[in-house]
Order: C-alpha cells, then structure tokens, then sequence
C-alpha cells in the first residue's frame, strides 16, 4: 500500500529554518518588545539620572556636569523637604488605611449575595475611570461654597452655623482629602487582589477552623488573614507603587497647596521641570522615589520567588 | 511506511541523561512497544523521533534517511498525544482536516480524506462537533483520525489510552491493533501499561534508566526476562526472585503448582517444591497465596497464583507440597541483575 | 435557619457592603445629578443639592458637545488608543509568546525584569521623554503620546500574554508541529486562535491605561484640540475661574464610565497579571 501524494511537492524536503528553532525563534519575537522598552524606558531612564546630574533646562543646548549639585540644592530647599515629607505622609497613611478597609471590605465580598456583579462593577469604578476626571469630581464635592459634604454635616446638625470647612483650602484638611481621594482610587485593586487571594484559600482549610471550633475573630486572625498574608502585600506594594508616583490628584486638587502643603515629590518634579523649566532640578527630585520604587520592586520579586517555593 | 531506526542515540538534560544510546530498529509495518516505568527515558526516545526533541547525540533515520536535523513537520511521521491535543477551536471536521491543510493538499482532496478517516472510526456523525462535547473515547478516536487521515510513514502514539477508563481501554486497545494491522503502517507506542504492551506489541522493548534492557516478542519478554529489572517489571504480580546459594532465582507466581493441579506439558518434569502459605487472598477469578519457600529460602517472601480452575483447598498457616517445573526457573547475577545460565536447584533442607 | 448571631452577622456584612459601595459610586452619582441640573439650582447655596429644585436640564450636555471641544477629544482618545493598542499587540503577543515558550529560564528572568520597567512611573521618565519628544519634532502633536504610551502597555501586557500562552496545553502545538507547522506557524494558526480571550482582555487593558494616562499628555501636548480626555477636561474645561459645573461632571461621567463597564468584564485575568507568582492555583 503507498500513500497517496497529499502533499505539495517539496514540501517535505523543507528544511528547518528560523521558524522552527525554538531559540532562534524566541529571540526574534522577542526582540521588538525588549529594544522598545530599551529605547522608550531604559534610555530616558538613565537619560533621567544623567540630568540630575547636569544643569539642563529647557533652554540649553549644551548641559554641564554638575556633580550632587542639584541634590543638594533639593536638600537644601524647603519646599523639597516638605514634599518629601508630604509624600510619606500621604504614602503611608493612604495605604495603611487600604490595606485595613480592603480587607473588611473583601472579606465581606466573600458571600455570596444577589446583585454581587454590580456592587463589584461599582466597587471598581474609582480604579478604571481616569482618576484625573475622578478627581474632577472630587473638586465639586470639595467644593468651597457648594461642598455637598458641608451641606450634609450642616443638615444633619454636626457642623454648626459658625463652621464652614474649606476642604482643600486649610492645609491639614487638604492634605486629609487628597489621602481620602486617594484611598477611594487605590481601594478597589486591593480588595479585588484579596478578594483573589481570599478565595484561593481551600474550603477545607475553613471547615477544619470550624470544626475545630474556632470563632469569627480567631478563625479570621488565625486563619484567613496569615493565609492571604502574602498576597495582601502584592497589593499593598502595587499601592505604594502608584501613590508614592501619583501627581494626577494633587494636581487636579490643589496644585500642591495650599503653601505646598499637599506638594508631593511627583508634583514637584512636574512643576519644577516643566512651568519652571529647571530639568536637571526636576529630575533629581523625581530620582529621589527611586529607593522607594527599588525595595518594592525587590519585595515583590522576593514574595513572588517565595510563593513559587511553598 | 518506513522503517525507524536510532543509532547511539543519546539525550543529556542539565544534570541527568534520560536516554542513554539506544540502539532500535523498528521494522517496516511493526507494531513496536516501549514500554517502561515513568522516567525511564520512553516518552524522551518518542519525542526525538518526533522530532519534538533534539538529540544530544546519535542519529536517527526513517525509511533509511537520516532525519536529525528536520523538523517534525518534515518527518512523514504522526502522532497521538496522551492528552489528544486536539484543536480545541476548531470542530472535529476542522481537526481532522488539519494536517491535510497545513501540507498544502489540494482543497477537493481534504473532505475525502475526512470523511474517509471518519468513517473509519466511525465518528462521521461527531464532525461538526467541538472537541470539548466529546467523550473521551470520541476524542481517542478523533485523534487517531488525525493522525492517519494524511498516510504517514509512521504513527507514533505515546500513552494514548491512558486517559480511558477501564472498560473503555480494552476495547479501544482491541480496535487500535485491527486498525495497524489493517494500515499497516510503522508504529510506535509509549507505555507504562505491560497489558497494553503484551496485547498490542509485535514487539517490546522494556526501557529503564535510558537504556533498552530488552527487545524482544511479549511472549519471549515475559518468559526468558533478559535481567531482574525486566522480571519484576513484567507480570502482575511480578516474577517471585528468590536468593538460593548466591544466585537469584526466579520463577512466575502461577509457574508454582499446586498440589492438584495439572502439570504442563512438555517442559520436562516437575520437581517437589514445599510452600509455607501465610496469607490466602481470594481474588475471585483466583488466589492468590502469599508465603516461602521453607526448603530454599526461608526469609524470602514470595506470592503464587492460583488459576480459577485450580480448586485444591489452600489454608493459610500449613505447608503444602506444590510443584515446579525446573525448565521454568531463571537464573540472574544478584550482583549485575543479568540472566545467567540455567544450573540445577540446589536443595537446602534446613529443618 | 433563625440563628440570631448569623442575621446580625449578615446585617453587618450587608452594612459593610453598602457603605463601600456608597464611598466608591458616590462621586459618579453625584456627576450624574450635577450634569441635569439647571445652573442656578446648582449654585444656589440654600438648595438642597440632592434634589432637583428646579425642573433638569440636557442644556449643560448641549453645551459640552457642541460648545466645546470634548467630542474632539473622543476622537482624539480613540486614535491614540487604536493605535496604541496596535503597537502593543504587535510587540507584546510575540515577546509574551517567547517568553512563555521559548526561552526556558533566560526567559523567565527576562520577564521579571520586563514586568519590573512597569514600576518606573511616567514621573521619572516624563522629563527625558519630553527632551525626546522635542528632539523628534512631536511635541503637540497626538503621534507623541503613540510613540510613549506602549512603554506601560508594553511591560504589563507582555507579563500578562505571557501567562496566557503558559496555561495552554504543550502537546497542543507540538501537535500542530508534527501535522506540518513550524513552530511559527503552530503559534499562528493553533495558539493565537485559541487565546482570543487573552487577545481581547489584552486590548481592554491597553486601552484603559491609555484612557486614564495624564502627565504625559499634560507635558508632551499644549494646545487644546490635541488633547485626550484625561488631561483635556480637567485642564480646559476648568479654564478661568468659572467652572462650568455642569458640563464637567457629564464630560467625566460619560468618558469614564462606559470603559469601566467593559473593564470590569475581563477584571479577574487583569488580577490574575498583578497577582502571577504570588498566588497558586
């Protein structure tokens, strides 16, 4: 019995080629991907740290290299130090509080009830809507003369006749409503990675906590929350990621004030480099978040290498 | 159809060698079966004939040409997953076709062929359908469909019933051996499953720790195991391995006669074996009888299996006097595992 | 079935539930009130602000789409965003495929370090970027953010792709090699079929993060018709010291909502992105 001719002629005495070496292959695909990453994050990066080092502005044409000049000056400079307070302040408060409400908030999710979908979609809204037009919306509900909190407090008899807070005009009420706004935007991730994590957790392990007799609060501190310890931290260091780097809040907001009371170091670096023109200044102030970046982005890596081993 | 043949045929991973110079001829038409315990190189010699997997060393050829640095798709070979891979977007019409479509085959051609392999095994009225509403003997069937519809030169199969259940895997083991038969066409086949091996195989080649320990007819594997390995691999239980006066002995657990029971016929005459029984496990379609050898070595446990039709009265805790067939006992080196010339049972009356 | 501490127990959870839910859809509601409310009912400090004292009104959406130039900036979103999410496929899909495939434990490094150039915020990088963007003759102009953008699509979607590739099955293509594909075409013709989901959330994901992106469009673009949404309506809208109050919250509602809705459909894989290696199973 012979096979029929089914196929082309030639087409079996195709050799490999390229598209058959795994490792050829693999790095032609990826190829594009990593050299565009290198031009469009690596190059600018180090472009960035070459600037701090340098007395570029927007106007000249031929940098010089200045040394930990520019540092200095932002160690020197108040309005520096401010924001880098500020930005820890704002930092660590406004993930502390995440961490805390996204985990009651998760652990209530965990139920099963009617209508969950839309409570999820609602819930993830401040995260997906641009939070530039988000905190558009906060501005009108901070609003000095029309606040719609203000109206409330006052409605409901906590805020006397004499009392009218300017949210975002008396700097430490400024401050407290750009953490809030902040909380309300960075929230919904939290509790949707707990969420994930919560329910990776095997329902044996719950019924053997039953079983043994555990109430709400030891099966809650003893059980879940070691269990989505780990994955809780992915969230509260993708938080600290995106709040220590955020300037859209505070510059929709305040600017930075009142009295750069709300200045955090992104919205510096931003009015430093671009109104101001001063682009090595700028950049080294950006640089100074890159510590922080650095160990969250060490601490992932470390958890996620952790995780894979268990 | 093709012969395949591997020439030293060698594959390191970081840190071990899953195959180690295999030497292998499967002849034109053969139904050839690797069979061995997981890890022991099979699926690895499978996949370097695929052409899936590059060798480290050695060569291979199909239908006499070297094909150590084509591509599997240059191979004329085709194979059937242990997890069927098929297609799962694409209904089973679509997979069958596929193969024909990626050579280039003429379009009027490809919905012949389908319906051929369809029919065939007969799953013409599961064409439209997608992989996923398929059973998994529908999906055995689609696979091999799949595998045949383009006339390969070989077929190389690697655990394909494995994911049947019981019943299933009979039938199916049945129906897989017509269809070579029928084609005629090279084949390969990965197991682990020695009832798969002894049913299907022309041949089998026992594979453990990368090597071949043997090659040879199921009958032939089964009755003169080539060393120790394939011995306890083959035969369920496996063969009893008893240490008498420094060699091992070994025979099958229903090569012990019990008192009552017919002696074969021309294998030479049967001598006198006493059997300390310990345990009795009725099995239904037989017994089968855990206990030792109190005259050759006391220590040593060995099971015996009795036939259904064996129906002498066996009680745990007594001795009987069961018979053996001295033609039937094999002789390994305790040191290398080897088979070693057959030599008188040295008696050793202890009590 | 009456057991007091577990109604108690649901009442809390319920409790927890809606006040969440109040704090997060609570400034969408309120856009959703101000933009049909008549201006002097707005502005109108004796009002009660959660009711219509004065019958609604679409004139504040008449002005947005017809006064301003939100409808350009639409436009303006969605260019940038096709186009983005164009670029990001076609350099993600492969990397995301290679990495996932074939280029074992150099590869899984490679990843790691890809996934890390995420974490380096637009506020580091948008000083040096603006010096590029000048350099090439873009500033003002919309091919600037196409050019940037792919720099956080990129990384994020190549981790996720990755993934996606991971969990379908080897033989499946190893089939597809030995029925007559390279290794290429098995990814052409079996894999990329089979990972439409991984395709489609892929997009979704580009296109939000363009949608919400913000400093660079502040930085690389000046005038106003070359804006996108994110940065044209809190920055023009908002012009002067009135602020068309109206027209605003309607701009906002309809620019972050109807993606929000998309969004949320595919939500569970985008967690799944942030969370590969942390979690198992």
């Amino acid at each position: 019995m012979t096979a029929p001719a089914l196929a082309r002629p030639g087409f079996v005495e195709r050799a490999a080629g390229v598209s058959d070496s795994a490792r050829w292959l693999g790095r032609l695909m990826l190829a594009p991907a990593v050299l565009y990453i290198a031009l469009v994050v690596a190059v600018p990066f180090l472009m960035a740290i070459g600037y701090s080092f340098s007395n570029v502005t927007i106007g000249t044409s031929t940098p010089r290299f200045v040394g930990l000049e520019n540092f200095r000056n932002a160690l020197q400079d108040p309005a520096f130090l401010k924001a880098l307070g500020n930005t820890a302040i704002f930092s660590l408060v406004s993930q502390t509080l995440v961490i805390v409400l996204a985990s009651i908030l998760a652990i209530a999710l965990q139920r099963r009830f009617r209508g969950k979908w839309l409570v999820r979609l609602l819930i993830l809204l401040p995260w997906v809507a641009p939070i530039s037009l988000g905190s558009i919306g906060w501005l009108w509900i901070f609003d000095p003369v029309y606040s719609v909190i203000n109206w409330t407090l006052r409605h409901v008899g906590i805020l006397g006749p004499d009392s009218w807070p300017i949210w975002l005009g008396q700097p430490n009420l400024a401050m407290a409503s750009i953490i809030g706004v902040h909380v309300w935007r960075t929230m919904p991730l939290a509790t949707i990675i707990s969420l994930g994590g919560l329910s990776s957790i095997p329902q044996d392990i719950h019924d053997a906590a039953e079983v043994d007799g555990a109430g709400f609060f030891r099966h809650l501190f003893v059980i879940t929350l070691p269990l989505v310890l780990p994955i809780l931290l992915v969230a509260v260091l993708f938080g600290l990621v995106f709040s220590v780097t955020d300037m859209i809040v505070v510059y929709v907001l305040t600017r930075g004030g009142p009295f750069d009371s709300t200045q955090v170091l992104a919205s510096l670096a931003f009015f430093k480099s671009i109104d101001g023109g001063d682009l090595s200044g700028g950049a080294a102030v950006a640089l100074f978040l890159l510590p922080v970046l650095a160990v969250c982005a060490v601490l992932l890596l470390r958890l996620a290498r952790r995780a894979e081993v268990v | 159809m093709a012969t395949v043949e591997t020439r030293a045929l060698r594959k390191e991973f970081t840190g071990h060698t899953a195959v180690d110079g295999v030497d292998l001829t499967i002849n034109e038409g053969e139904f050839l079966v690797l069979l061995g315990p997981s890890g022991c190189g099979k699926t690895t010699l499978l996949r370097m004939i695929a052409g899936l997997e590059s060798q480290t060393s050695g060569d291979i050829l199909i239908g006499g040409r070297v094909v150590n640095d084509l591509p599997p798709r240059a191979r004329k070979i085709a194979m059937v997953f242990q997890s069927y891979a098929l297609y799962p977007h694409l209904s089973v019409a679509k997979n069958i076709a596929f193969p024909l479509k990626a050579q280039g085959a003429p379009r009027e051609s490809i919905a012949g062929e389908v319906d051929r392999a369809a029919k065939m095994f007969g799953i013409e009225r599961l064409l439209h359908r997608k992989p996923r509403q398929l059973s998994g003997g529908e999906r055995q069937r689609v696979a091999l469909a799949r595998a045949m519809v383009r006339h390969p030169d070989v077929f190389l199969l690697d655990e394909p019933l494995s994911n049947l259940d019981a019943k299933l895997r009979n039938l199916a083991r049945d129906e897989l051996k017509q269809f070579q038969r029928r084609l005629g066409t090279t084949t390969l086949y990965v197991t682990h499953d020695q009832v798969e091996a002894m049913g299907l195989g022309d041949r089998i080649a026992v594979m453990s720790g990368g090597t071949v320990r043997q090659l040879g007819r199921p009958q032939e594997v089964y009755d003169e195991p080539a060393d120790t390995f394939v011995a306890g691999f083959l035969g369920s239980p496996p063969m009893n391995l008893v240490p008498v006066d420094g060699v091992l002995v070994g025979f099958r657990p229903e090569q012990l006669l019990a008192p009552g029971a017919p002696a074969s016929e021309g294998v030479g005459p049967a001598v006198p074996m006493r059997f300390a029984v310990e345990r009795v496990e009725n099995l239904g379609a037989g017994r089968l009888l855990y206990g030792t050898l109190p005259d050759h070595a006391p220590d040593q446990k060995i099971i015996v299996s009795l036939a259904y039709t064996v129906h002498s009265s066996i009680e745990a805790g007594r001795t009987y006097d069961f018979r053996m067939h001295e033609s039937n006992l094999k002789f390994f080196d305790p040191g290398t595992g080897r088979r070693v010339p057959a030599r008188p049972l040295p008696a050793r009356r202890s009590a | 079935m009456a057991d007091p501490k577990k109604i108690a127990g649901g009442v809390v959870n319920f409790g927890v539930i809606a006040a969440f839910t109040g704090f997060a859809a609570f400034p969408f509601a309120w856009m959703v009130i101000t933009m049909f409310k008549q201006t002097k009912d707005l502005l109108d400090p004796a009002h009660n602000p959660f009711v219509y004292n004065a019958p609604p009104t679409l004139e504040h959406l008449r002005v947005l789409f017809q006064d301003t130039l939100f409808l350009h900036w639409v436009g303006n979103t969605l260019f940038v965003g096709v186009l983005v999410v164009l670029i990001t496929l076609v350099l993600a899909v492969p990397a995301g495929y290679s990495l996932a495939r074939l280029t074992g434990p150099a590869g899984e490094k490679l990843g790691i370090g890809i996934f890390l150039t995420y974490l380096v915020p637009p506020t580091i990088l948008f000083i040096p970027l603006s010096r590029l963007v000048a350099l090439l003759g873009l500033q003002d102009r919309l091919w600037a953010l196409v050019l940037v953008y792919p720099s956080f699509t990129v990384p994020f979607c190549t981790w996720l792709l990755m993934g996606f590739f991971k969990v379908i099955p080897k033989d499946v293509e190893e089939a597809a090699m030995i029925d007559g594909h390279s290794r290429l075409g098995a990814f052409v013709r079996v894999i990329l079929p089979m990972s439409v989901a991984g395709l489609l959330t892929t997009i979704i994901f580009s296109f939000t993060l363009v949608m919400q992106e913000f400093v660079y469009g502040l930085t690389f673009i000046t005038s106003s018709k070359n804006l996108t949404l994110s940065v044209g309506v809190p920055t023009f809208l908002v012009r002067g010291d009135v602020y068309f109050w109206g027209s605003l919250m309607g701009a906002c509602f309809l620019s972050s909502v109807p993606i929000a809705i998309l969004y949320n459909l595919f939500v569970d894989r985008f967690i799944a992105g942030f969370t590969v290696g942390a979690v198992k199973g």
